[in-house]
């Protein structure tokens, strides 16, 4: 198995173009994310033009600290991810291992410390049709922000499990010796899937916790 | 062009870390309507920043920047379409049933 996976495939003409087109067929695979992703983004974004104030005043009961440390954690993430795919590219088999390892590592604790948050608004009675407890002139709109908030951060949740799972695969393949320098392909696309999961945070930080904390 | 490295890796994901702590910190400072402004030029300055070193689009063919560009292009073609229906829904008036 090992060799069939370090050979190339019999439609590409040689290792560089069967590179290429693993690292084609990925980025195509992230501009449909991008447009799943998308249709939520332009969603929060018409809401919250219509419902300034019910979205501000919903924002201000998210944590920004936990926000912000789950920011980090997954940048923190996506640097040891970039390191594994360096440790693939240069045969350094310890930083792969390591590397990935730590990966998951890091990305289980952005699933743990979002479940601290999602407990907490399950708690405070801000989880829409289930257990909503706010009242008032701007309840409608703010339960609205927190069916997108839901809707958002547990898209980007299931895609991070996804993406836990994935790399668990490839550190046991990386673990039999599966890649060298020379082929590595399944690292580098599992990367570039990764550090898109990480944009989208970088996204939703800002328009979830950060922009809605002054204003009506 | 310079070859990546663990030492541009971290750089870069130092850079990550300076701009996450500005937008939390920018965002205790009222600074009325530029405030999502100043925070979403800060996330695309990070998403940029991902995109090029650590997704290595800088060494990519020019195939890979015209589909990463598309994604970006067709979703900014989504929000302004659907923007400039909600934005300009009360410029004429209509009367109801």
């Amino acid at each position: 198995m090992a060799e069939h996976a370090a050979a190339v495939a019999h439609q590409f003409d040689d290792a560089e173009q069967q590179r290429r087109a693993a690292e084609l067929g990925m980025w195509i695979f992230l501009a449909t994310e991008v447009m799943f992703f998308g249709g939520m983004f332009t969603a929060f974004t018409a809401y919250r033009w219509l419902y300034p104030a019910g979205f501000a005043h919903a924002s201000r009961h998210l944590d920004v600290l936990l926000g912000g440390i789950n920011t980090v954690v997954l940048i923190g993430s996506s640097l040891t991810m970039v390191l594994a795919v360096h440790g693939a590219r240069v045969g350094h088999r310890r930083m792969l291992l390591v590397c990935l390892g730590l990966t998951m590592l890091l990305g289980s604790v952005f699933l743990g410390i979002k479940a601290i948050e999602w407990t907490h608004k399950w708690e405070d009675g801000l989880v829409p049709g289930l257990r909503f407890a706010l009242t008032g002139a701007d309840a409608g709109p703010e339960e609205l922000f927190f069916l997108l908030y839901f809707a958002m951060t547990g898209v980007h949740a299931l895609h991070l499990v996804i993406g836990i799972c994935v790399v668990g695969v490839i550190l046991a393949l990386a673990w039999r010796g599966h890649y060298t320098p020379a082929y590595h392909n399944p690292v580098e696309v599992t990367g570039l899937y990764w550090h898109f999961v990480d944009i989208v945070w970088i996204f939703l930080l800002p328009m979830l916790y950060l922009i809605g904390r002054h204003g009506p | 062009m310079v070859r990546s490295g663990v030492r541009l890796y971290v750089a870069v994901f130092a850079a990550l870390l300076v701009l996450t702590v500005a937008t939390v910190s920018v965002s205790y400072v009222d600074l009325g309507p530029l405030s999502v402004v100043v925070a979403l030029t800060i996330a695309f300055t990070k998403a940029l920043l991902v995109v090029l070193f650590f997704m290595h689009l800088r060494e990519s063919s020019g195939l890979v920047w015209v589909v990463a560009g598309g994604g970006f292009f067709w979703l900014a073609i989504l929000i302004a379409l659907t923007m400039s229906d909600v934005l300009t829904r009360g410029w004429l008036p209509v009367s109801g049933p």
